[in-house]
């Protein structure tokens, strides 16, 4: 079975202006987003109290609200989570008072209040303190791998593939932010995992793309690096897809049957890997091609490349 | 010929294969309901205690299915929770007072699997369900310890060589020794430097003081050390508790991770944990005045601390030996039945004690217990004040020169005595610790996460498995044989790889793993369609497929891998999780995509005259 069977080269890079433009648009869109609306932190990032407690019947949320407010936590915020019986309540942190108490406290009033078995399914008590450096490590994490990733593509390609693998994961990690801020999901330490993975994604699409245009420079004798471009992602192009096609599938499974808790890493991973497909071949041949790569570069003769380009400097 | 693989390769790759699922195994038999005793106090468990226990067990009729003595622990398993119950009250009855008797779950790994160093992976607390601790260690409180220590050896040095000084003392940002003239100073000077290397010297000769700062080197050293120190006693802490695998780990520079599985009773965990407890020997000032001492006139040299009951006691502040010597504690009771604690040294700590109560027999010597507990104020940096409190257990008079083992009485109860022999034993803390976060599982809440996990495991799979066969036809089945035996493999590293922990985001990376895995196969099996496109034979097609394929998944694997090993150096938590299961799936589902399909591809098409590929 075959579901893309492409006789012609497709004239990708003919439409990569408006790639471009799209891809503008929707990372301002973000930037925007991310300014106005912020990012939704989880209890990882802002510190704070989070327990989530399990009814036998479906919960009720507005008598837990009172129930609450009555007995001084009138700041909790109050969720369902996951099904109707799962009830995750929020709260900042209570200076000065011990954080075991807090959540056995928040037990005892609900169980009294509501008068229906409460059941604990899980306390977390985070310091603001500990969020700050969670928050600088995952943000040190992001920007390390970027780096090496830079260095390696660079070192095993060439710089301009490597700038352009590097904006492509910008992109796709922007835009993945973007959606989280826009929609106000909760952004925790999961998801942070899952962009990270989306980051690992969309680079092996990237580079899949990326190692055949630098083949095909070596084997293609006629056309401009815009053709060889297009021949290579043409050529790619049902890989791409049929991978998407089987990461997609898996990652619906994680969606539906995952339970809540996985919920935000499957979302950010659906749309990053939707986002790093498009990304594979639009922004990062574009921006390799932006940078003017050409068949010198990657021809493997070292000593004649370095002479070819001393001709092209001099004046 | 194309497309053949010798023999030893494809024997390799069966081999290889069978010893991942020989690993993977141990996970399918599940776990039984077990019973742990282990020692408190000292108490060893033997052969001994091992048939008490066994008769026991018999004379109540609770069956077992076994019971064996592992790791200086009686470890009994029953066939259900209910008889695991039952026995835990029976020996906890029997037992408690010398031993500690815990619930446990026990992988029911066979004993030639488990002999072979097979065992079931290791599950993050979000799929057992138990509490996790991050405690943070003050590294103020440690450096100021550092520096009393140190203004008390600049006065012996000094005092040693006879170098006049006016004072030493710690005036916060430095120590400032103030001499009496300029020669003193310099003499001072040399003799210090000399000593303390890592030490940095700033003299004013017109002041005449000298004062000094600890370097850079020497302040992380000290703060290396005290966070060090606490992880070594929080585990001794720890494994009074008996829990079944629990993980104490330093994170970041001032942080500890506290894992306990299947804990519930979390404030029996948190009072052992937090409690910041050592024990000073100094002194008793019996020359000072202690009436005035009570009206505020205390003598420069001494403190003024209370007793239990309320009774004040005037004590020399040098200290004569710290908690830090303790190598073992118990408690028991003396001749005149009250509870005492008895106290063995280290051999640095018995020859200082030695010295110390050599010139003091017949004179009175105070212990006093030191506590630290948080208080609700926070200084300049954020960090929780910790409030010293200190107080005067025992007053006696020393009676002979006390060597390395001795005991102290005036604990108040036995249960005072024991909880204090149990805080020395586990050693004294550098510097006071404080839970900064916390985090309970609850244990259905874990088993529900598994389930999941696993359930959206297996769909993912499913879906991968149908869509594969029906794009790929025999092709595809030879990418499903990968995927499965890629499935079996990682179960299998992670089983055996000690540090390895299945989390529910570890989960999410499996199934990330079989969704990326077959991009391998998906871009040998596009190459070969396109060689075959391109006229080439079959053979030909199918070797080119797999070579040509070869460096792009190589290169996009590699850098995957980067990514996942950064992830591993610097995550925590959750992000860790995920980064092993990638990382090991990685290499996995590469061996098993290149070199697992192009072995059972070779097996059925290599060398053979083909006119149709069933791709």
């Amino acid at each position: 079975m075959q579901i893309l069977n492409l006789k012609e080269t497709v004239a990708f890079m003919k439409y990569r202006k408006v790639g471009m433009i799209f891809s503008i648009l929707f990372m301002l869109a973000a930037i925007a987003s991310l300014t106005v609306n912020k990012l939704n932190f989880g209890l990882d990032f802002t510190g704070g109290i989070k327990v989530e407690v399990g009814f036998e019947q479906a919960a009720d949320l507005t008598k837990m609200r009172a129930v609450l407010d009555q007995n001084g936590f009138d700041d909790a915020v109050v969720q369902l989570f996951g099904t109707s019986r799962d009830v995750v309540i929020r709260m900042a942190e209570r200076p000065g008072v011990k954080a075991e108490m807090l959540g056995n406290e928040i037990l005892d009033v609900l169980q009294q209040g509501m008068g229906v078995k409460v059941d604990m399914r899980r306390i977390e008590f985070v310091g603001a303190s500990v969020g700050d450096e969670l928050a600088e490590q995952g943000g040190l994490a992001m920007l390390t791998a970027l780096i090496c990733i830079l260095v390696y593509v660079a070192f095993r390609f060439e710089w301009r593939f490597a700038l352009g693998s590097v904006f492509a994961l910008f992109h796709d990690v922007l835009l993945t932010l973007g959606l989280f801020s826009f929609l106000q999901l909760e952004f925790d330490l999961t998801v942070l995992a899952a962009i990270l993975a989306v980051i690992g994604y969309s680079l092996n699409d990237t580079i899949v793309v990326s190692d055949r245009i630098r083949e095909n420079f070596r084997k293609v004798r006629e056309g401009g690096p815009e053709e060889v471009i297009n021949i290579s992602l043409t050529q790619t192009l049902s890989r791409t897809f049929i991978t998407s096609i089987t990461t997609l599938l898996v990652l619906a499974a994680l969606f539906f049957k995952g339970g809540a808790l996985i919920h935000g890493f499957a979302t950010a991973l659906l749309f990053g890997v939707f986002v790093g497909t498009y990304s594979s071949i639009y922004v990062a041949s574009s921006v390799a091609l932006a940078l003017g790569v050409s068949k010198e570069d990657l021809i493997p003769e070292v000593i004649e490349k370095e002479g070819a380009d001393q001709e092209e400097m001099m004046p | 010929m194309l497309n053949k693989y010798p023999l030893w390769k494809t024997l390799m790759v069966v081999f290889i294969v069978a010893i991942g699922a020989l690993y993977a195994s141990p996970n399918l038999y599940g776990e039984d309901p077990a019973v742990q005793v282990s020692g408190l106090r000292g108490v060893e468990v033997d052969v001994t205690t091992l048939d008490q226990i066994k008769s026991q067990l018999s004379e109540s009729n609770i069956e077992y299915t076994n019971i064996a003595l592992e790791k200086g622990q009686v470890l009994a398993r029953f066939r259900d929770t209910e008889s695991q119950l039952k026995a835990r009250d029976l020996l906890h009855a029997n037992f408690g007072n010398d031993y500690s008797v815990a619930l446990n779950l026990t992988p029911a790994t066979p004993e030639w699997l488990s002999g072979i160093g097979g065992t079931p992976m290791k599950l993050g607390l979000d799929l057992s369900g138990g509490v996790s601790f991050l405690m943070e260690v003050n590294m103020n409180e440690a450096i100021n310890k550092a520096k009393t220590g140190m203004v008390g050896d600049f006065r012996t040095d000094l005092r040693g060589e006879k170098i006049r000084y006016r004072s030493v003392k710690d005036s916060g940002d430095a120590i400032t020794i103030i001499f009496r003239n300029v020669d003193d100073l310099a003499n001072g000077e040399s003799l210090l430097k000399k000593r303390y290397r890592d030490l940095l010297f700033v003299e004013d000769e017109d002041r005449l003081t000298l004062s000094v700062t600890m370097t850079e080197v020497k302040l992380k050293e000290i703060r290396e050390y005290a966070l060090q120190q606490n992880i070594t006693i929080i585990r001794n802490r720890v494994n009074e508790l008996g829990v079944a695998e629990p993980l104490v780990q330093r994170q970041g520079k001032k942080h500890i991770v506290i894992e306990l599985p299947g804990v519930q009773d979390t404030a029996k965990a948190k009072e052992i944990l937090n409690a910041t407890a050592t024990i000073e020997f100094r002194m008793v000032d019996s020359d000072g005045d202690l009436s005035s001492a009570l009206n505020g006139r205390v003598p420069a040299s001494s403190q003024l601390l209370y007793e239990r009951g309320g009774n004040p006691v005037l004590l020399k502040k040098r200290i004569m030996l710290t908690g830090d010597h303790i190598i073992d504690a118990s408690s028991g009771f003396d001749e005149y039945s009250r509870p005492q604690v008895n106290i063995t040294l280290d051999s640095p700590g018995g020859s200082k004690f030695s010295n110390a109560t050599k010139d003091n027999i017949g004179k009175p010597m105070a212990t006093v217990f030191i506590e630290y507990k948080g208080t609700d104020r926070k200084d300049a940096e954020g960090n929780m004040i910790f409030e010293k409190v200190e107080e005067v257990i025992s007053v006696a008079t020393i009676q002979a020169r006390l060597g390395k083992s001795f005991r102290i009485t005036g604990a108040g109860s036995q249960q005072e005595a024991h909880n204090l022999a149990l805080l020395l034993r586990a050693g004294a803390l550098i510097a006071p610790i404080q839970i900064v976060e916390e985090r309970t599982v609850g244990p259905s809440l874990g088993k529900e996460n598994i389930e999941l996990g696993f359930q959206a495991i297996m769909g993912g799979f499913v879906l991968v498995f149908i869509f594969m066969m029906i794009y790929y036809r025999a092709f595809g089945v030879v990418a499903n044989l990968a995927l499965g035996a890629n499935l079996v493999l990682i179960i299998g590293v992670m089983s055996l790889i000690p540090g390895a922990t299945l989390t529910l985001p570890g989960m999410a990376g499996i199934v990330l793993t079989v969704g990326m895995a077959v991009d391998a196969n998906v871009l040998i099996f596009e190459r070969i369609r396109e060689e075959i496109r391109a006229g080439k034979s079959i053979q030909q097609s199918i070797h080119q497929g797999y070579d040509a394929a070869f460096s792009t998944i190589l290169d996009a694997n590699i850098t995957t891998l980067i990514a996942a090993i950064i992830l591993f150096a610097v995550g925590t938590g959750p992000i860790k999780g995920f980064a092993v299961t990638l990382s090991i799936g990685i290499v996995t589902s590469m061996f098993t995509a290149i070199v697992g399909t192009r072995s059972v591809v070779n097996l059925i098409w290599g060398g053979k005259r083909l006119e149709k590929l069933s791709i």
